[in-house]
């Protein structure tokens, strides 16, 4: 195995405006990095989704990424309520945003199956009223 | 379609990255929900829409696009503009209302992706 690059990144969910900081950083030290745009690409929008959802259903988190030698994955944990019924949340359409949230343009339920979409793997840890740790990878072939 | 003749074909203003306007775009977007824009966009380089905060931009950034239309006259912050800036999307703003946007592009050869 050759070194592995970590970027951790504080998500604040309080200020929906900031929401999406980390996978814009993100998404420039890839670019600096060199990456297949492709890959960059896959793991911009997964961890975006991702980070948009601690910010407007937990509360905020913690964002890491680690660019290994064959892979890179994304880990976004927050202490935010948890997820009730796994199943039920990786649905397309299903959601629990309230009004606010989707006259903001999001929670329309499209989050969590676009980011198993984008990614390789994707394992959701969960308990409620302890937290949610999402754990997502892209392999770079 | 150069992004200069979008701009004469919506009567629209641009607000920041004026020095893009001559690359090309295929094919565009309209759409007020961000959660579509991520799931559903392929290669659409350009995003029209009436929602107006600064994920729009993010997520604009996010799918690679190069474009992003308000329409109805919004105009977006200051905050807004500058992030843009740092990722080089030119913002442009119409008085056009979305459909009437979106309909002006695609009659003039700016067809949607046709994959879904
Ligand atoms: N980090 C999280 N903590 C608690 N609940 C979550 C978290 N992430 C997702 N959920 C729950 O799973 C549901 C589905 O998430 P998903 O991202 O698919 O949709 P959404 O965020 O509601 O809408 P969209 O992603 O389309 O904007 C959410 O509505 C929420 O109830
Ligand atoms: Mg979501």
């Amino acid at each position: 195995m050759g070194e592995e690059l970590v970027f951790t990144f504080d998500v604040d969910g309080d200020d929906f405006t900031s929401a999406g900081q980390a996978s814009v950083q993100i998404k420039k030290n890839l670019r600096q990095l060199g990456i297949n745009p492709e890959i960059i690409r896959r793991v911009s929008i997964a961890m975006y989704e991702g980070e948009i959802n601690m910010v407007i259903h937990a509360g905020g988190g913690e964002a890491t990424v680690k660019v290994c030698e064959d892979y890179i994955e994304i880990i976004l944990k927050d202490s935010g309520p948890g997820i009730k019924n796994i199943d039920q949340a990786m649905q397309e359409g299903f959601s629990t945003a309230p009004d606010r949230i989707r006259s903001l343009g999001f929670g329309a339920g499209m989050g969590l199956p676009n980011m198993k979409r984008y990614t390789d793997s994707m394992e959701i840890d969960s308990t409620v009223g302890v937290g949610t740790t999402v754990v997502m990878r892209v392999n770079i072939v | 379609m150069k992004i200069s003749n979008m701009k004469e074909l919506l009567e629209a203003e641009v607000l920041c990255c004026e020095e893009n306007i001559d690359k090309h775009v295929y094919s565009a977007c309209g759409c007020d929900l961000m959660s579509d824009v991520l799931a559903y966009v392929k290669d659409q380089a350009v995003l029209l829409t009436g929602l107006v905060n600064p994920q729009v931009i993010r997520t604009a950034e996010m799918m690679d696009m190069i474009c992003i239309v308000f329409v109805r006259s919004k105009a977006p912050t200051d905050e807004m503009l500058a992030l843009a800036k740092e990722s080089g999307i030119v913002i442009m703003k119409t008085d056009k209302r979305l459909y009437e946007a979106c309909g002006l592009l695609y009659t003039n050869g700016l067809v949607g992706n046709k994959v879904k």
